[in-house]
């Protein structure tokens, strides 16, 4: 069967506009949250998001690195973060030049979890105010979910499969999933697969604060917000950004000489047939796809030593955890376990993306990253090493990445290193 | 160069991202600024915004230079 390895990553992230920052400031337990600076939040329930920084932030973003001025005017930020993740990943594997014959073998599978919402919302303000006659003639197709897919492919030619998913918060790592077997498959040698998030804007916060998801009681203390397993924990901080990883087929990858981070070995899906917003209260789905990735993998629970959890900083925390529990064993098997999201906030369609990264890195530094505001942690969570406040040396042989959406739509990916 | 054309001239080269210099009179959207048919379609919104002036579409359809635009505008504006 062919092998699928990871050659090449890009990050852009609260915490910083590549890989190498935002995972320093990770590992030093730095919050990317703050007050909501992109718009006048002060009507809003909610007032604080892990927003991605500006250029001239120490840990900002500029996205005129890698994308074009033209494109940057006619497109929403989350394919704006898209491209340039996707570049960086590029980069990073040695294939931003490619001879034709690649470029036909390589494919791009981003999605997004909403797409451009601050672009809907802005243009539905001119429509009402000024007529259809004023409605931007770029405003479909920079605001679709699979326009990330679209503009890497023009920008670097690639010619392969080009794809998206839509699986709300799971959409990260469906993308990593699916374009993984699109490679075992054969239908491409390269595979850039990922997901991107942009809705810091009225409507996006409005609307899953409306639907009591977001943390609503510590508007006045940011940093301490998003703070999964604990006792006090009372919603999600929304972030943005996006997290895209080359995939490659392990003979090519080996053929070129290309540096190889970690090999994807394991997926598995399922749904939880319950509920569109709230999790099956025994984790039933959550489990289902956590046994399939590893069983897939080849792998015992007890070789897998950090799981990066959905841990979103809800109730639904704690559930995750009864089912990893009852995959791992009570003490995880002796795995680690913790949620980046208490540094990042959530990245809903980026989240997979960008945390499965995170595992990847874990895995090549020897060190997993933290749970921030782990004070009072909640009942259940006795035995478990859940990497409160402090990242962690420890040995990483294997990792499991979870991510959990709305309408019941659950995705874990095991990776593991490769001698 | 009349305030006019002064003012189109910024307005393509905020909307193309193109060099101000490249920005003639004679200079084709399309094959000198790199622009495809919905950027002239943007671009005419935005010349309307700018100068007040209505640009219907059989007429937008004859632009194909910045000097096609400027020349329009003197024309058309109130």
């Amino acid at each position: 069967m062919r092998r699928v390895v990871v050659t090449g990553l890009g990050l852009v992230t609260p915490l910083g506009g590549d890989v190498e920052t935002t995972w320093k400031n990770l590992i030093a337990g730095k919050s990317g949250a703050g007050q909501i600076t992109r718009f006048d939040a002060s009507n809003q329930k909610c007032t604080i998001a892990c927003e991605v920084k500006a250029k001239d932030h120490e840990w900002g973003f500029d996205p005129d690195k890698r994308v074009d001025h033209k494109v940057q005017r006619q497109v929403d930020p989350f394919i704006i973060y898209g491209i340039d993740a996707a570049g960086q990943a590029l980069e990073d594997a040695g294939l931003a030049e490619m001879d034709d014959d690649l470029k036909q073998r390589t494919g791009v599978s981003i999605g997004s979890g909403i797409g451009g919402l601050p672009g809907i919302e802005s243009e539905s303000i001119v429509l009402h105010e000024r007529g259809p006659g004023r409605v931007s003639p770029h405003f479909v197709h920079g605001r679709l979910i699979n326009l990330i897919s679209g503009q890497v492919s023009i920008k670097y030619g690639l010619m392969g499969p080009n794809h998206s998913v839509v699986t709300a918060c799971s959409t990260g790592a469906h993308s990593i999933g699916d374009a993984a077997r699109m490679i075992r498959e054969g239908d491409a040698d390269v595979m850039l697969a990922g997901g991107a998030e942009g809705t810091i804007n009225p409507l996006g916060v409005a609307g899953f604060a409306q639907a009591r998801a977001l943390n609503m009681s510590m508007n006045d203390r940011p940093t301490e917000a998003s703070r999964p397993y604990d006792k006090d924990r009372d919603g999600f901080v929304m972030g943005e950004g996006a997290g895209v990883l080359v995939l490659e087929e392990y003979e090519h990858a080996k053929a070129r000489g290309a540096k190889i981070y970690a090999e994807v070995v394991g997926y598995g899906l399922s749904g939880d047939a319950y509920h569109v917003t709230a999790p099956h209260p025994e984790g039933k789905g959550a489990e289902l796809a956590m046994r399939m990735a590893i069983r897939k993998s080849g792998l015992e629970p007890s070789e897998i030593d950090y799981v990066n959890a959905h841990g979103t900083s809800t109730m639904a925390d704690t559930i995750e955890l009864a089912a990893v529990k009852r995959v791992m064993g009570d003490d995880l098997g002796g795995a680690s376990m913790s949620s980046t999201k208490s540094a990042i906030g959530h990245l809903l369609g980026g989240a997979g993306a960008v945390e499965s990264i995170f595992c990847i890195l874990a895995i090549r530094d020897q060190i997993v990253p933290p749970t921030l505001n782990l004070d009072n942690p909640d009942e259940g969570t006795e035995g478990v090493d859940l990497v409160p406040h402090e990242a962690k040396k420890r040995e990483v042989r294997a990792v499991l990445n979870n991510s959990f959406g709305f309408g019941g739509t659950n995705a874990s990916l095991v990776m593991k290193k490769v001698d | 160069m009349s305030d006019t054309a002064d003012r189109v001239q910024k307005i393509v080269v905020e909307h193309l991202g193109v060099e101000a210099d490249k920005v003639t009179q004679d200079a084709s959207f399309i094959d000198d600024l790199g622009a495809d048919s919905l950027d002239i379609v943007e671009l005419v919104m935005a010349f309307e915004e700018e100068f007040g002036v209505e640009i219907p579409d059989d007429a937008a359809e004859k632009i194909t230079t910045v000097g096609d635009a400027t020349k329009y505008i003197e024309e058309h504006k109130g």
